[in-house]
């Protein structure tokens, strides 16, 4: 499946709309992850404690953010890691593809990095003939389909099991014909494990930054991120500057929220914090460790007020309660986050001209808000980026009249009232047996629903004559 | 007579007493919603009525209009402003100022003072209102603790709560509350009753595809509680569930304002409908 591109969000949107598979599918993830998350908060009755403090961890590492970087990076020389810095997506991918080529890599594992997809790394490593390996079950699935991520913690969620079994059939040395989830994961598993040993270079993400240790951590449940970092010689980290917290004492009430907001459980498989390269008295590891921090637009979504967008810790709350994603799903974005976090994101990581159709593909309805761990306060964070795409002009004109018309009318009392009075007397002559079902200027609505009918007067035409009535009667 | 009993009769009269002392300093101006004014005028007479029975002294302004959400959610900044300067005029020097929508009212609060934040005289003038503004349902019982009584309806009802209501606002015990106390009517709770019903202003016509998607569940959890209204406290969503059921060919289930059901004025409505049809 080819990526789509953000700016062609209407038709994405059409495409996703004419699967008749795909809410169906998306629902059986989206549904279980709300019922689960919903009991996982239920249990834990300091959420809400848990999230303040969460957020104000993550506050004041951005607001200290020089400073923690600084740190960071000293501990982590330190401990023998090589830092890189890299201020865009193909910066990073470059400094990645680098470390390979001097290393002659030929084979890479990768685990599962949102931020790798990011920086195109998937790519730009197809792209070098270098042989990329994905190691979670979910993206090993995806690379086989040839599909991009469809959501941020379960990638490949479009897929559905009949998918998979195909998949695996085909592309496996040695596949399993039993339809069982349990012989299907060993399959991957018989894949993957002869690949894990062999790879020349694991390439990992990051889900926390310690200032205080220099150490990365991850969070999986396959156990896949230390199987990718352990065996090859060569350890390359790439993660996003926001990931930065001061301690582990810091990372631990994140790690709570994240785990509970992501799949509703009180923690993961496998949490592990990586401190660099192997030691001398270290029974395995790597030999050299390398991290790459990126930017690729954060500093300028600090500069441009939006730093709360930074506290974000990538759960994938917001679109597993969505009422928009559940029905368009991840791909209609066109962008590697997809929902509310992604409608946000996606303007500073390419372009508000690019992707300003997105942030208005919105209810404003405040759930996802309501179940971000870290209170981020999404729907006023796409409200601002639409009055940024409103001062660039960047909506199609129609709607701009529109929305100019209706203000220049609203400010108007007098003038709002008799275009109202009008406006009634025209839905009228539309109606019929108190409803109207097609009405010039009305498409948008009467498409897909039926209008009420108005009664004959407005409301204040209504009320002036019963005060006047009043009066002269009185 | 027992000591207590009297002691408990003259606290119980002094109690009322002072509830109607401040209740009859309640003035009040309805802030009317443009589609309560175009599509739904009785709506507005229901709230006029309910905030009179509730002991206020209940005022219209003539020249208003809109809130201003069209402008605002569209990211037009001045747009809301050049609204907002107007609305805050007209009704600043109410005691309180109630609106029928959880938006419109969640608007007036909240996203005033956000378009008005380098203006510090507006602002100033905008937080005011804010702090003075109210959504009906709970400014009835909220502010007025009020009770309706002697309002019968024959039946069942499941309630949607509108999202700014519900999340902006906590609107959500009060009008279950309320009508609690209508004899006849019985609860029927709604499956996702908190989750969006698509409408989200502009959003419906905009992506009118997405919206009819999400409508349409929302009908289907609607129909599967067989009640027979469908209540709520917000036009624009009652509006666009309506208009779906409509579509769909279910007129088994009539969409009504809370406001309406609680002053009475449901049967008349309905007997309006049955007449036209």
């Amino acid at each position: 499946m080819q990526a789509n591109k953000p700016e062609n969000f209407y038709q994405n949107v059409k495409d996703a709309l004419a699967q008749p598979d795909l809410k169906m599918i998306i629902r059986r993830t989206t549904d279980k992850a709300e019922a689960k998350r919903a009991e996982a908060i239920a249990n834990f009755p300091g959420f809400e404690n848990a999230r303040k403090q969460g957020q104000k961890v993550k506050d004041h590492t951005i607001k200290y953010m020089d400073h923690y970087l600084a740190e960071f990076e000293k501990n982590a020389l330190a401990q023998g890691t090589i830092i890189h810095w890299a201020s865009t997506a193909e910066e990073a991918s470059k400094i990645v593809l680098d470390i390979c080529r001097q290393h002659e890599a030929k084979k890479v594992t990768r685990s599962k990095s949102m931020l790798g997809e990011e920086i195109g790394l998937s790519h730009a490593l197809d792209n070098s003939g270098i042989e990329r390996v994905e190691t979670d079950l979910a993206e090993h699935i995806i690379q086989l389909a040839g599909d991009p991520p469809s959501h941020i913690v379960w990638p490949a969620m479009h897929r559905s099991r009949e998918d998979v079994i195909k998949l695996f059939r085909e592309y496996h040395k040695d596949p399993t014909y039993s339809e069982e989830i349990i012989d299907l994961v060993r399959s991957a598993r018989r894949d993957l494990r002869t690949k894990f040993l062999t790879a020349d270079i694991g390439i990992s993400g990051s889900n926390f930054l310690l200032a205080d240790s220099g150490s990365s951590c991850t969070v999986t449940n396959e156990g896949n991120a230390e199987l990718t970092i352990t065996p090859p010689k060569v350890h390359i980290v790439t993660a996003g500057i926001e990931k930065l917290v001061p301690s582990m004492a810091h990372a631990i009430p994140l790690l709570r929220l994240l785990t509970r907001s992501a799949t509703g459980s009180e923690i993961t498989q496998y949490i592990t914090f990586h401190n660099g390269a192997k030691r001398p008295n270290d029974a395995d590891g790597p030999e050299e460790c390398h991290m790459v921090l990126v930017d690729n637009g954060r500093t300028k979504m600090l500069a441009d007020g939006m730093e709360e967008m930074l506290r974000c810790i990538r759960c994938g709350a917001c679109m597993n309660h969505c009422v928009v994603y559940k029905h368009i799903g991840g791909h209609a974005y066109g962008s590697v986050y997809p929902g509310p976090m992604g409608s946000v994101l996606t303007p500073h990581l390419n372009s508000l001209e690019v992707a300003n159709k997105q942030t208005h593909a919105c209810t404003l309805n405040g759930r996802c808000e309501e179940v971000c761990p870290v209170n981020i306060p999404l729907p006023k964070l796409l409200r601002s980026l639409r009055a940024q795409s409103w001062d660039k002009k960047y909506e199609p004109l129609t709607n701009r009249f529109v929305v100019k018309a209706f203000a220049a009318l609203a400010k108007r009392p007098m003038l709002f009232q008799w275009v109202s009075s009008c406006g009634v007397i025209f839905m009228k002559l539309c109606s019929r047996k108190g409803w109207i079902r097609s009405m010039p200027l009305a498409g948008g609505w009467t498409r897909n629903r039926d209008l009420i009918e108005p009664e004959s007067k407005t409301f204040m035409q209504q009320y002036k004559a019963m005060k006047k009535a009043k009066s002269d009667g009185a | 007579m027992s000591q207590e009993i009297i002691n408990a009769d003259v606290k119980g009269a002094q109690s009322n007493a002072i509830k109607c002392l401040n209740i009859s300093e309640k003035k009040v101006g309805l802030f009317v919603t443009c589609l309560v004014n175009t599509m739904r005028p009785t709506v507005g007479f229901a709230a006029i009525k309910l905030l009179e029975d509730a002991g206020c002294t209940v005022d219209v302004p003539e020249s208003q209009s809109c809130c201003g959400q069209p402008a605002f959610n569209s990211g037009d900044d001045e747009g809301t402003r050049q609204i907002a300067y107007q609305t805050i005029k007209q009704f600043e020097a109410f005691d309180y100022v109630v609106v029928p929508s959880g938006s419109c009212a969640a608007m007036i609060k909240k996203n005033f003072v956000e378009v008005l934040k380098d203006q510090p005289e507006w602002l100033a003038r905008a937080e005011h209102l804010a702090s003075i503004t109210h959504e009906l349902l709970s400014f009835l019982v909220d502010v007025c603790d009020f009770e309706p009584s002697g309002v019968e309806l024959e039946g069942s009802y499941t309630y949607h709560d509108s999202c700014s209501g519900y999340r902006s606002l906590h609107v959500y015990e009060q009008p279950r509350k309320m009508l609690a106390n209508v004899k006849g009517l019985d609860h029927r709770p709604l499956h996702g009753h908190s989750e969006c019903c698509g409408f989200g202003g502009t959003f419906c016509v905009k992506y009118s595809d997405i919206s009819n998607e999400i409508v349409a569940e929302k009908a289907e959890n609607v129909l599967a509680t067989e009640a027979d209204y469908l209540l709520g406290g917000d036009m624009g969503c009652l509006m666009n569930m309506a208009g779906k059921l409509n579509r769909e060919g279910h007129k088994e289930i009539e969409a009504l304002h809370t406001a309406e059901v609680l002053a009475g004025l449901a049967p008349q409505i309905l007997g309006g409908k049955n007449a036209s049809k």
